[in-house]
């Protein structure tokens, strides 16, 4: 069992509120899943900067200077804001990979949660009241952001298999379920080169969505392809930069409710998650389709199934 | 009219009072207020009561019930009215899966759309539906009737025992041993009875009916030991 919560905002007027919401649908999702937590945020975006979100677990002495030496070997500003064990290191979009190789030398006990424009992903073991307050997620505001809550069945519960997972560039997944294929899928993705760091089985459904958009597939083609690649239960919600995405498996017995109004569009395990959201009392209340592609964006008129580039 | 606010009250004190109801209790009329999306609201009844439930509801409401009348005034989450013995459960909005699983008797209507495995292993529970119901519904059937006012989704009646079923508009598909069967007087007359009792007012001439084609493992003789 897991929790699963996202909410996608219409209304600009509740952005700066958007951490404080989703903080009280993830506490709604707490006996769902006790054991970790965490929270892909969408926020400000600065043009032609890239936010590299990392993690320590020793973060006094991982992220001391840590700035100032990056900004000794990159291009351009670099600025370092630490939340807890997290620290959101701003810099020069194209400086991003430069950046990365000398931080797997400087400090390789860090690990990078996300990379993005906008994406700032946040994740620890713990309850997700206590994860939540760690990093502030109520002050922070945002267009959209998803948040997940885990009961660990198929792996460790360890910091690097709480969800989201970052798939590619502002793009990150939730899972609620478990993969039966994760073992063989993992041996075929490292074959073909693609980096995976636990057994965890959500890791390998993350990788094998970012392999896919590697080789040239959009996300809502990723998405459905993994109906036939996945085995396994699963709800899965996706973040990008613009939107976010749902798919359950056929089967769907991993539960999904969703509501839509004039200012959101939000998603829950369970319909409590979703109780306290304004006017959810004359909200369409509905239940996502088994083995079909959801998609709402901030680029067009939000429809179900769009194609996300 | 006895009203008890679920928020404030919490669960166990609602349904420790519901139990206590004897069969003659003069407390006959119960609202619940702010259900908010909980789970196991009105479970285990065994009184001739009437619950009212003001809001949507979570996991497993009026599971088990018997002999008891629970109106949902909202939709409800997954396993509503799991296991009913007895007695009576509306729903007026939508009810998420596996409604109705496992029924042995009484009478769940729902309003609006039911979502996969509505009725999963009835054993004797009528179920009416004015919507639509999703995936793999009625697998495992056993005894009752299950009414569906809309379409029906994939795999109807998979694995189906005698259970009878009624669909009105499409059948996306059949599943393993379920077929089509002859609408005979006395099925009109049934479902006539049934949707009058599930307060629908469609034409039972227009509905087609399902059951088993009783060719699986289990229904061969020579199986027998």
């Amino acid at each position: 069992m897991c929790g699963i919560v996202g909410l996608f905002l219409k209304d600009a007027a509740l952005e700066p509120k958007l951490g404080d919401m989703l903080t009280d649908m993830l506490i709604t999702m707490t006996d769902r899943g006790p054991d970790s937590a965490g929270i892909a945020i969408y926020g400000d975006e600065t043009t032609g900067n890239a936010k590299l979100t990392v993690q320590s677990n020793t973060p006094d002495v991982d992220f001391d200077k840590l700035d100032n030496e990056l900004r000794k070997r990159v291009k351009g500003k670099v600025s370092m804001d630490i939340k807890d064990t997290h620290a959101v290191l701003s810099l020069q979009a194209d400086q991003v990979a430069v950046a990365r190789e000398i931080l797997t030398e400087i400090r390789p006990n860090l690990r990078v949660m996300s990379h993005g424009s906008t994406l700032e992903i946040y994740k620890e073991v713990g309850l997700p009241k206590d994860v939540a307050d760690r990093f502030d997620i109520r002050q922070m505001s945002g267009t959209h952001g998803i948040g997940h809550t885990r009961m660990a069945t198929e792996s460790a519960v360890t910091t690097m298999g709480a969800h989201p997972f970052n798939t590619g560039i502002d793009q990150c997944l939730v899972h609620n379920g478990s993969l039966s294929n994760h073992n063989s899928l993992r041996r075929k993705l490292r074959r073909l080169g693609v980096h995976i760091e636990t057994e965890n089985d959500t890791e390998v459904g993350a990788a094998y969505l970012t392999w896919k958009m590697q080789t040239g597939s959009t996300l809502g083609e990723a998405l459905t392809s993994s109906l036939d690649d996945l085995d396994g239960f699963f709800t899965f919600v996706v973040g990008t930069k613009d939107g976010f995405g749902v798919v359950r498996d056929p089967i769907a017995c991993k539960p999904a409710v969703m509501a839509e109004t004039d200012q959101y569009v939000a998603f829950g395990s369970e319909y409590r998650a979703l109780v306290n959201l304004p006017g959810i009392d004359t909200a369409k209340v509905w239940e996502p389709e088994p083995a079909t592609v959801y998609f709402w964006s901030h680029n067009a008129a939000p429809t179900a199934q769009e194609k996300a580039a | 009219m006895q009203t008890f606010d679920l928020e404030a009250q919490g669960l166990r004190a609602l349904n420790s009072t519901l139990h206590a109801q004897a069969d003659n209790t003069n407390q006959t009329h119960w609202e619940i207020v702010n259900p908010k999306g909980s789970h196991a609201i009105a479970v285990g009844l065994d009184a001739p009561i009437e619950v009212n439930i003001k809001g949507s509801t979570g996991y497993y409401c009026a599971g088990m019930n018997k002999q008891a009348t629970v109106h949902v005034h909202g939709s409800v989450g997954p396993g509503t009215a799991e296991n009913m013995m007895s007695g009576m459960v509306v729903v007026e909005g939508d009810a998420s899966q596996y409604a109705g699983a496992t029924g042995h008797g009484g009478t769940l209507v729902i309003k609006g759309n039911a979502s996969s495995r509505c009725g999963i292993s009835m054993k004797g529970i009528d179920i009416i539906v004015h919507g639509n119901i999703g995936h793999m519904s009625a697998f495992m059937a056993q005894s009752g009737n299950l009414v569906v006012c809309g379409d029906a989704g994939e795999a109807l009646g998979d694995s189906l025992y005698e259970a009878r079923l009624f669909v009105r508009g499409s059948v996306k598909s059949l599943g393993a041993d379920c077929i089509e069967k002859e609408m005979r007087p006395e099925h009109i007359a049934l479902l006539e009875e049934l949707l009058e009792r599930g307060g629908c007012d469609a034409n039972a001439s227009e509905f087609k009916r399902y059951g088993s084609a009783r060719k699986l493992y289990n229904f061969n003789i020579d199986n027998a030991y």
